[in-house]
C-alpha cells in the first residue's frame, strides 16, 4: 500500500440528499466513491490525487433496475453482478449483460458499478460500447435538480466528462426497442478473463430485403473515448453485404479510429483487429446468425 | 525396514493444514515488539553517477533513520559467486531500481511519502540495453568485454561434419524475461544486538546463501549471524539470490535503529526490482545428413545477465549443457556467453537456463524437419540419445531410457496422427487455424558437474526426547513439498509412520548446511543423505541396546525416548560424497554433468484465431520419466502448475522494458494465464528408478517449464505455416509474424519459406 490512510478523508452521509449537499458546498472538493474498484487501485499504487472521498456505496436512491413499458432505468449504483443477473437486461440488452460478465472477477463484479464505469471514463471500459450502441440516456442529479443528457457525447476527452463538480450520475436509461436486432459483442483482451480490453466491439443491426437496415457499431480502446463508428455505419447502411462492402467497412473503420501504442498493445494490431471485428460482425449480420 | 510403504503414497502435506486454515505465519504476519518498517530508495536511470541527493522539506526527517552505503560495517556487496553487486549503490548506478538509500520509520504508512520526497540528481551515461549492444562493446559496463562468463563445450570433429552434410540448417531463437510471480512477495525482518549479532527471518529458499551474504556485509562471524526461514509463499528460484539483498537491507536498518525492522515489498516493487528469467538468444547451425541425422553443429547460446554477475555463470552452464537436447551429437561446439546489460540482474527461475536453450533446440528440430522434408517425429526419432551413447559433454547414458518408446506413448496419448490429419483438413477454410507440436527434452537433476562435491552438503537426523524423529536440513519448504517428501523418506527408511517424522524449521542455528533448495536436488541428493543419516540413528539405537533387530514404530519411539533420557541428544550426520566413478572437467565442461537425467515428451494442441491473432492451448500432454514418484499428488501438481507457468512463458508473460526498466510491473498489465487460459493438462509418469536418488527419485520440478514453450511454438508454427522462433508469442507477435511474412513474400516474389 503506497498511500497513507491518514492523508485521506472518507465520509459516508448515507442519503442522496446529504451527499448532494456536501458536493454543492464545495464543488470539486469531494470525489464520490462507490465500489472503489478503480479508485482503490490508484490508492494502493500511491496515485490517488483526490484526498476527500464521499461514499455513495449502497445509497438507496442509486440502487435497483426499474423496468418500465418503454425503457429500463438502471441505478448508477447497480453492480456488474446485478446487471448480468437481471433477466430483462440479459434478454433485451445482452451486450450490456455480457460486458458486465467480463469486468474483472467475481469480487470486482460485486463491488464495481455501472455508474463508476461511466464516470471513470476509461476508453477501455467494458460496458461503454454497449451504452453507445443502445444510445443510453444519463440522468445527472445535483441540488439544482435533475438533467438528462445523451450518453453519446458525455465523454468530452480522455477521462473527462460533462459531469459538473456538484453532480452525481443517478441513473442510466435504455429504450426497449432493440429486440428485433442482432446483438453482437466481442472483447479482445490479453487473456480470457481478468483482462482490460485491447479492443472490444459492441454492435447491433438488422437486415431486410438483403440490405442493412439498422446498424450501430462501437469500439473500446481505439480512441481517447469509447467510440461510435458513425462513418462505418454510414458506409454499410442500406447496402447489401458483399466482399466489396466488407472492404469499404474495413477502410471506414481504420479511418475513423485513433488507436495508439501503449503498454497493452500496438496501434497496428488494434487497427487490424478493429476492422476484423467489424467484418466479423457484418458477416454474422449477413448470415442472420443469432447471438 | 517394514513394508509400510510411505514413499509413493500421497500423504497429507506436513504444513498443509496450517496453510489452509490460515494459521501459517508468513513474514508479513509476524510483528516483533517495537518493530520499525523499512523502505528502499532506488535509482530511476539505467546508468550514470549520483550527483546529489536532496531530502524534501515536506518530510520530518528526524523521525526517520536513513542508511547509506557509508553505514555498512563490512563489505558493500552481496556475496554470492562474484562480489560485484553492491548492497547499496555509492556513486555508480548500473541499473534502474538499484538500491541507493534505506529508510526506516515506526509507521509503515509513513514510508512511501518519504521515499518520494528524496530526489536524486544523476550524471547519466549511455546505457547498454540489449545483447547486441552489449556484445558490440561500444560502451564497456562490466569487466573488459561486458562478459560475465564464457563456456565452450567441444565434442568431436565438426569440420568433417560440414563436409559430409547434405543440409546445413540455421536458425535463431529467442526467449524473453519472465517474472516468477510467487503468490507472496519478498519480505524480511532483521533484529540486531551487539551480543547475539544479527538475526533475520524471511521468505527465502536458501538460508545459507543469506547467511554468507550477511557475514560479509555486516562483518560478523558465522555464529553471530542467524537466518530463519518462515513460511514461504512460493519462490520458483525468485527467492534464491535476491533475499540476500533484502536481508542485508533489513540488517543494516536494524543495526542503525537498534530495533527490529521489517521490509516487505509490494507487488510493484517486487516485480520491478527483483530478478527474472534470463532473456536468451540461441543460434544453431547444424550439419544434417540426407536422412535427417545430425552430424554436428555449432550452438551459440547467449543470455542477458543484467548489471551484475549474481547467478548468471551457473544459469549459463546449465543452459549450455542442455542446449543439445536429448539427441546424439557426433560433434558439436557450444559457445555460451552471459553478457552484461544495464537492466536489474536476471537470476534463478525454475529451469535455470535450460528452458531457454531447449526452446531453441526443439524449435530447431522442427526447422530441420521442414527443410529436409521429413516429419518432426521422424527427425527426432533418428537422433534420440540411446543408452551407451554420450551426451554433448561426453557423459555416457547409463540409464535404460528408450526415448522412441516415450515419444510413441506421447503421440498415442495426444492422438497426434489423427489430429494432424483433421487439423490439415479443418485449416483449409475459416478463421481458426489449429496445430499440434512436440517437444522432447531432458533435464539434469541436482547441481551441475562438481557442484555437489564443492557443496559437500550435510544432513542431520535427530531422535527427540518425545520419541519423534526430526530431519535437520537447510532445505526449505516453499510450496513444492520439501517437508512432506523428506519426512516420507526418513519414515520409510526407518520403518516408521509418516506422523512420527517431522522436519525442523530451517534455522541456521539449528540445522546444518544441506545446500540451497534448488535444481531438484532436494529429494534426489538431500533425500539420499536423509536416508543415510536416518540409518545412523537406527544404528546408534541398536548399538546402545535400546532397539532390537526388528521393531515396531512404537518400539522405535520408545528407544528414542530411552536413549535421549539416558544419554542426551541423539543426532546423526551424513555428508555428501561424490560417487568414485564420476568425472567432471570444470574448465572444458566435459564429463558427468549430472548424476541423473529426467526425460520427457510434451505435446501441445493449439488454435490460432485469425480475427484476433490470439492463441489458445486446447490440449496438453505431459509425459515424463522421473525415476520414482515419491508423492503422486505433489508430483502431478508440480507438473500441472509448471505447465501453466510454461504456458505463461509461451503465450502471455512479456516484460515490457523501457530504458532497462520494467514498465508493466503490475498483475493487471504483466499478464499471467488464468484458469480459463489453461487447458486440461494431462500428466503421465514413467518410472525407471535412479541409483543416485532417494528411493530412485530424480528431479521433477523443472521439466514442466522446459517443455511447454517449444511444444506450443511448434504447434503455432504448425497451425500458421510460419516460423515462431521467439517466445512469448502474444497476439501482437502473431500478427507481426503473419504480416511481416506477407510483406517479405511480396518483396521477394516468392514465399518466405
Amino acid at each position: 500500500m503506497r498511500s497513507n490512510p491518514r492523508d485521506y478523508q472518507l465520509v459516508a452521509p448515507g442519503t442522496l440528499h446529504a451527499v448532494l449537499s456536501l458536493l454543492a458546498e464545495a464543488p470539486g472538493k469531494w470525489l464520490p466513491i462507490a465500489g472503489g474498484t478503480d479508485l482503490m487501485v490508484l490508492y494502493g499504487a500511491g496515485k490517488l490525487a483526490a484526498r476527500n472521498l464521499v461514499s455513495i456505496w449502497s445509497l438507496p436512491e442509486l440502487r435497483g433496475i426499474e423496468v418500465l413499458p418503454d425503457q429500463v432505468r438502471i441505478g448508477a449504483g447497480c453492480t456488474y453482478a446485478e446487471l448480468r443477473e437481471h433477466p430483462v437486461i440479459a434478454r433485451e440488452f445482452p451486450l450490456l449483460a455480457r460486458a458486465a460478465s467480463w469486468t474483472g472477477g467475481t469480487a470486482n463484479q460485486n463491488r464495481g458499478t455501472i455508474g463508476g464505469n461511466i464516470v471513470n471514463a476509461s476508453p477501455a471500459a467494458d460496458s461503454l460500447p454497449a451504452l453507445l450502441v443502445y444510445e443510453a440516456e444519463l440522468i445527472l442529479v445535483s441540488v439544482r435538480g435533475e438533467r438528462r443528457v445523451p450518453y453519446l457525447g458525455f465523454h468530452t476527452g480522455y477521462k473527462t466528462t460533462q459531469l459538473a463538480g456538484d453532480e452525481l450520475l443517478r441513473a442510466v436509461c435504455l429504450a426497449r426497442q432493440f429486440s428485433e436486432c442482432l446483438h453482437h459483442t466481442r472483447k479482445v483482451g490479453a487473456r480470457s478473463a481478468q483482462a482490460i480490453a485491447k479492443v472490444a466491439i459492441a454492435a447491433l443491426g438488422g437486415v431486410a430485403g438483403g440490405r442493412v437496415q439498422e446498424v450501430r457499431i462501437a469500439l473500446a480502446s481505439v480512441a481517447p473515448v469509447p467510440l461510435r463508428l458513425f462513418e462505418t455505419e454510414r458506409a454499410v447502411k442500406g447496402k447489401s453485404i458483399d466482399k466489396c462492402l466488407l472492404a469499404a467497412a474495413r477502410r471506414a473503420t481504420v479511418s475513423e479510429i485513433r488507436p495508439i501504442d501503449d503498454i497493452r498493445s500496438t496501434a497496428r494490431y488494434r487497427s487490424a483487429v478493429s476492422s476484423n471485428l467489424v467484418e466479423e460482425f457484418l458477416r454474422r449480420l449477413s448470415a442472420g446468425a443469432p447471438i | 525396514m517394514n513394508n509400510s510403504s510411505i514413499v509413493g503414497i500421497s500423504v497429507p502435506r506436513k504444513e498443509g493444514q496450517d496453510k489452509v486454515t490460515g494459521r501459517a505465519q508468513y513474514i508479513d504476519d509476524i510483528v516483533l515488539p517495537g518493530m520499525w518498517y523499512g523502505a528502499t530508495v532506488r535509482s530511476t536511470i539505467p546508468r550514470g553517477r549520483i550527483k546529489q541527493i536532496t531530502f524534501g522539506a515536506e518530510v520530518a526527517w528526524d523521525d526517520y533513520v536513513i542508511v547509506s552505503a557509508k553505514d555498512i560495517p563490512g563489505k558493500n556487496c552481496i556475496a554470492l559467486i562474484a562480489e560485484d553487486q553492491p548492497c547499496l549503490a555509492e556513486n555508480c548506478i548500473n541499473h534502474p531500481e538499484e538500491p541507493i538509500l534505506l529508510l526506516a520509520h515506526a509507521d509503515r504508512h509513513a514510508l512511501a511519502k518519504a521515499v518520494n520526497a528524496i530526489s536524486i540528481e544523476y550524471d547519466p551515461s549511455p546505457a547498454v540495453l540489449t545483447l547486441e549492444e552489449s556484445e558490440r562493446c561500444c560502451d564497456i559496463i562490466w569487466g573488459s568485454d561486458n562478459t560475465f562468463k564464457t563456456y565452450v563445450i567441444q565434442k568431436g570433429d565438426i569440420d568433417s561434419a560440414w563436409a559430409k552434410a547434405a543440409y546445413i540448417v540455421e536458425g535463431e531463437y529467442r526467449t524473453g524475461a519472465q517474472e516468477q510471480l510467487y503468490i507472496e512477495n519478498n519480505g524480511m525482518i532483521a533484529w540486531f544486538d551487539p551480543e547475539h549479532g544479527i538475526t533475520v527471518w524471511g521468505s527465502l529458499q536458501c538460508p545459507y546463501y543469506v547467511h554468507k551474504a550477511l557475514m560479509t556485509l555486516c562483518q560478523l562471524p558465522a555464529e553471530r549471524v542467524r537466518v530463519v526461514q518462515v513460511e514461504t509463499g512460493g519462490a520458483f528460484g525468485g527467492k534464491e539470490d535476491y533475499p540476500s539483498m533484502i536481508a542485508g537491507h533489513a540488517a543494516l536498518l536494524a543495526i542503525k535503529t537498534r530495533k527490529a525492522v521489517k521490509i516487505i515489498y509490494d507487488r510493484l516493487e517486487d516485480m520491478a526490482a527483483t530478478s527474472k528469467r534470463h532473456p536468451s538468444r540461441t543460434r544453431h547451425r547444424t550439419a544434417v545428413s540426407k536422412d535427417g541425422k545430425i552430424l554436428g553443429g555449432t550452438i551459440d547460446f547467449t543470455i542477458d545477465g543484467g548489471a551484475y554477475t549474481t547467478l548468471s555463470p551457473v544459469v549459463l552452464s546449465r543452459g549450455a549443457i542442455h542446449a543439445g537436447g536429448p539427441y546424439y551429437w557426433p560433434s558439436v561446439r557450444i559457445t555460451a556467453k552471459a553478457l552484461a546489460t544495464n537492466a536489474p540482474p536476471h537470476g534463478a527461475f525454475r529451469g535455470f537456463g535450460a528452458p531457454q536453450s531447449l526452446f531453441a533446440m526443439e524449435r530447431h528440430m522442427d526447422r530441420i524437419a521442414q527443410i529436409i522434408g521429413a516429419s518432426p517425429i521422424v527427425v527426432r526419432q533418428r537422433n534420440f540419445l540411446k543408452p551407451g551413447q554420450t551426451t554433448i559433454t561426453e557423459q555416457a547414458v547409463r540409464e535404460p531410457i528408450d526415448l522412441e518408446k516415450l515419444l510413441d506413448r506421447a503421440l498415442e496419448l495426444s492422438s497426434y496422427q489423427s489430429r494432424k490429419e483433421s487439423f490439415a483438413e479443418e485449416n483449409e477454410s475459416g478463421e481458426i487455424k489449429k496445430g499440434i507440436g512436440v517437444a522432447a527434452f531432458l533435464h539434469g537433476a541436482g547441481f551441475t558437474g562438481s557442484g555437489e562435491r564443492y557443496l559437500g552438503s550435510v544432513v542431520g537426523v535427530e531422535a527427540c526426547a518425545d520419541g519423534a524423529v526430526r530431519v535437520l536440513v537447510s532445505s526449505t519448504e516453499f510450496g513444492q513439498g520439501t517437508k512432506t517428501a523428506l519426512s516420507q523418506v526418513a519414515a520409510e527408511t526407518l520403518g516408521l509412520g509418516y506422523e512420527d517424522v517431522d522436519v525442523a524449521p530451517a534455522d541456521t542455528m539449528e540445522v546444518p548446511n544441506s545446500g540451497p533448495t534448488v535444481a531438484s536436488r532436494t529429494v534426489m541428493v538431500v533425500g539420499s543423505l536423509v536416508c543415510s543419516a536416518a540409518l545412523g540413528i537406527r544404528h546408534a539405537l541398536r548399538q546402545s541396546g535400546w532397539l532390537g533387530d526388528s521393531y515396531s514404530p512404537e518400539e522405535f519411539r520408545a528407544a528414542c525416548r530411552n536413549y535421549v533420557a539416558a544419554h542426551g541428544a541423539l543426532r546423526s550426520w551424513s555428508r555428501y560424497e561424490a560417487p568414485p566413478d564420476i568425472f567432471w572437467d570444470d574448465e572444458k565442461h566435459r564429463g558427468e554433468a549430472y548424476a541423473a537425467f529426467a526425460w520427457a515428451v510434451y505435446i501441445a494442441s493449439v488454435r490460432v484465431d485469425l480475427t484476433t491473432y490470439t492463441v489458445s492451448v486446447d490440449d496438453f500432454v505431459a509425459l515424463q520419466e522421473v525415476g520414482r514418484v515419491l508423492h503422486p499428488v505433489l508430483a502431478a501438481g508440480q507438473i500441472t502448475g509448471g505447465v501453466a507457468q510454461g504456458i505463461g512463458l509461451s503465450l502471455y508473460e512479456k516484460v515490457i522494458w523501457q530504458n532497462g526498466r520494467m514498465q508493466n510491473s503490475q498483475m493487471t498489465n504483466y499478464i499471467m494465464p488464468t484458469s480459463l487460459d489453461v487447458p486440461p493438462i494431462r500428466v503421465f509418469f514413467e518410472e525407471l528408478g535412479n541409483v543416485h536418488g532417494a528411493f530412485g527419485a530424480k528431479g521433477i520440478g523443472e521439466l514442466p517449464i522446459d517443455g511447454p514453450a517449444p511444444a506450443i511454438a511448434n504447434a503455432v508454427a504448425d497451425a500458421l505455416g510460419a516460423p515462431c522462433d521467439c517466445v512469448p508469442l502474444l497476439a501482437e507477435d502473431i500478427f507481426d509474424i503473419l504480416t511481416t511474412r506477407v510483406a517479405t513474400a511480396d518483396r521477394s516474389g516468392s514465399p518466405s519459406r
